[in-house]
């Protein structure tokens, strides 16, 4: 009995530290979060305010003059560049596992989708690496300007394309981040499925794609929701890759699909150096405020997924 | 008839545009990775030289020996401390965590997973570093890497030990075996490759991380001393991401080599906990 309670003692840990993550995290942020209120999510103005004047006393916190925090353009970025990148992810994703489960021969399948998979564990540093001294230039120089030109007549695609630091270029860059989990779990939900429906679908006169889209893949809708779900997840909260790709906006709305944006998480660690030298402390707890809500929609967006898929497999992990 | 036959070509044809277009996806998304790998590996390789593993950052220039050995510390010290909590909680999930206590734990490690790195890191700041006044350390950078390794080292542990066959835990028990000689001498040995894999995929996870550990472990010009607080620690994805920003050569071709160094480590890494699962007797994927 006394090795039950001892490991249960090690279980417990796990809830633990979520929770005080939690508590740390509000109660850090708690002077921020009765200073902004509500205003927090719907203004456009990250300002620490004033360095070099003497702190004031408004709304019952000590603040340097003019500071006020607002993040609605983080919020439009995160949501927008997450957005994309879901949108560019999923086609691919279900592309790849239609492909790689139903089109190529198992083994070699398993070696090769072990290969892209494997751009789930390229860091996100090395994703935002290879996204300015490849991608950014790439698409600048030669893809946006293409495309504007394109499709010019359709709104939020037409000039300025801009330097390539934006907000199409995180999305890119966060649907290759993101795109493993999605084939991954697609991939291994039709090959679970057993040959006897694939023979079925075959001797009814089917050809091997209708077979695969119109039989494997409706009794894995459940399964894709929950890792397209997962993914967007990741999407939100991925922090270095956008830092050094999304040029870094601040208190500016993207005006067009290239314009440059940036989001919560990025911001987190674009502005602690400059929210540290505000002697009031009320940069560094708004900082938290964010950070209190990236925790909240991970909660939600995971505690979601997980109720949709129930128990999961390891590489969804 | 030549209704019928139009109508099966035209679902022929629909099917040949269906596999061109998964195929393409899948294209695309293997010229990705080889794009990348190649330009980690060729420019990562031309910046390679013997004196980076013999020296230490000097401004923007010298070599990465600090980086490399603070990436190995701070990673290991993580290991450490998540494998021995997460080995721990996965065996109580798995063996006895039916009740509530076990769903609950359950889901909210899968509910850890998903906390983005950078509030994990920006916590780890605002408790280890500040409040407990570590400043930038070693400890205070491996304890935040350390919780988030740990959910996945739970749930790959429970996995793993819930693919051992339940009649070998029942014969132990049969032949007078308690709860600990179960665990200690019957179930780790049989689930040791899985366990291993998922030991080792966290620490892949951990040793490319960044955002956990800028405002947590800092940075230095130095080796280690040996303190665990108080002393900040170099890594390899700082300079990834601090150094490519640099307007010097020497700035860049250190970005380039930390890359290929770290990139390396962590596909090494993962072919190696590939392949432990693949040949081990008891865990067939």
């Amino acid at each position: 009995m006394w090795f039950r309670r001892l490991l249960s003692g090690f279980a417990l840990l796990v809830p633990l530290v979520l929770l005080a993550i939690a508590i740390f995290l509000v109660s850090y942020a708690w002077p921020a979060i009765r200073f902004n209120q509500f205003a927090f999510l719907l203004h456009n103005t990250w300002n620490i305010g004033n360095q070099y004047a003497t702190p004031i006393r408004q709304h019952g916190a000590i603040i340097m003059p003019d500071a006020s925090f607002g993040i609605f353009f983080l919020v439009v970025g995160t949501l927008a560049s997450a957005l994309i990148g879901l949108l560019i992810a999923f086609p691919l994703g279900l592309g790849a596992a239609l492909f790689l489960s139903e089109a190529v021969p198992r083994r070699m399948g398993h070696l090769v989708s072990f290969f892209v998979e494997l751009l789930a564990a390229i860091p996100s540093v090395v994703f935002g690496l290879w996204g300015i001294v490849f991608l950014v230039p790439l698409l600048s120089h030669h893809v946006y300007p293409a495309l504007a030109h394109a499709l010019s007549f359709l709104p939020f695609f037409a000039q300025p394309t801009g330097s390539g630091y934006g907000l199409l270029t995180s999305g890119l860059i966060l649907s290759l981040m993101i795109v493993p989990f999605i084939a991954a779990t697609l991939r291994d939900a039709l090959q679970s499925q057993s040959h006897a429906m694939r023979e079925a679908g075959i001797s009814l006169g089917a050809t091997r794609f209708e077979v695969a889209t119109r039989i494997l893949l409706p009794g894995q809708k459940v399964a894709l929701a929950g890792a397209t779900m997962l993914a967007f997840g990741r999407a939100l909260g991925e922090t270095m890759a956008v830092l050094m790709v999304s040029g870094n906006a601040l208190n500016y709305l993207p005006q067009n699909i290239y314009s440059p944006i940036s989001t919560m998480a990025a911001f987190i660690v674009a502005q602690l150096d400059s929210a540290l030298a505000d002697p009031t402390g009320m940069a560094v707890r708004s900082l938290a405020e964010i950070a209190v809500l990236l925790l909240l929609i991970s909660l939600l967006v995971n505690g979601l997924a997980r109720v949709m898929i129930g128990t999961l497999k390891e590489h969804t992990l | 008839m030549i209704a019928t036959r139009l109508w099966i070509r035209w679902r022929r044809f629909k099917s040949a545009l269906g596999w061109t277009l998964s195929g393409a996806a899948f294209l695309a998304l293997a010229t990705a990775m080889i794009q990348i790998l190649f330009y980690v590996f060729v420019k990562g390789f031309k910046s390679l030289s013997f004196k980076l593993f013999t020296e230490n950052t000097i401004g923007v220039g010298g070599g990465l020996k600090n980086a490399i050995l603070g990436t190995l510390l701070l990673s290991g010290t993580a290991m450490l401390l998540a494998a021995l909590i997460g080995v721990a909680a996965g065996l109580y999930l798995s063996e006895y965590g039916e009740g509530r206590l076990g769903s609950f734990t359950r889901f909210l490690s899968d509910v850890l997973v998903g906390v983005p790195s950078i509030v994990l890191g920006f916590v780890g700041y605002v408790t280890l570093t500040v409040w407990l006044r570590w400043r930038f350390s070693l400890a205070a950078g491996a304890i935040t890497l350390a919780v988030l390794m740990l959910p996945y080292i739970v749930r790959s542990t429970e996995l793993a030990l819930r693919r051992v066959a339940s009649g070998i835990r029942e014969s132990a028990y049969a032949l007078g075996c308690r709860d600990h000689q179960v665990v200690f001498k019957v179930l780790l040995k049989a689930a040791a490759p899985g366990i291993g894999t998922g030991i080792l995929l966290a620490l892949a996870i951990s040793a490319g991380e960044t955002a956990p550990l800028l405002y947590t472990a800092g940075w230095s010009n130095y080796g280690w001393s040996g303190r665990f607080i108080h002393e900040p620690v170099a890594y390899l994805t700082y300079v990834i991401w601090s150094f490519i920003g640099e307007p010097f050569h020497s700035a860049h071709a250190l970005a380039y080599a930390a890359a290929f160094l770290i990139t390396a480590l962590i596909l090494f890494i993962n072919l190696v906990a590939r392949l432990l699962i693949s040949t081990s007797p008891h865990a067939n994927r």
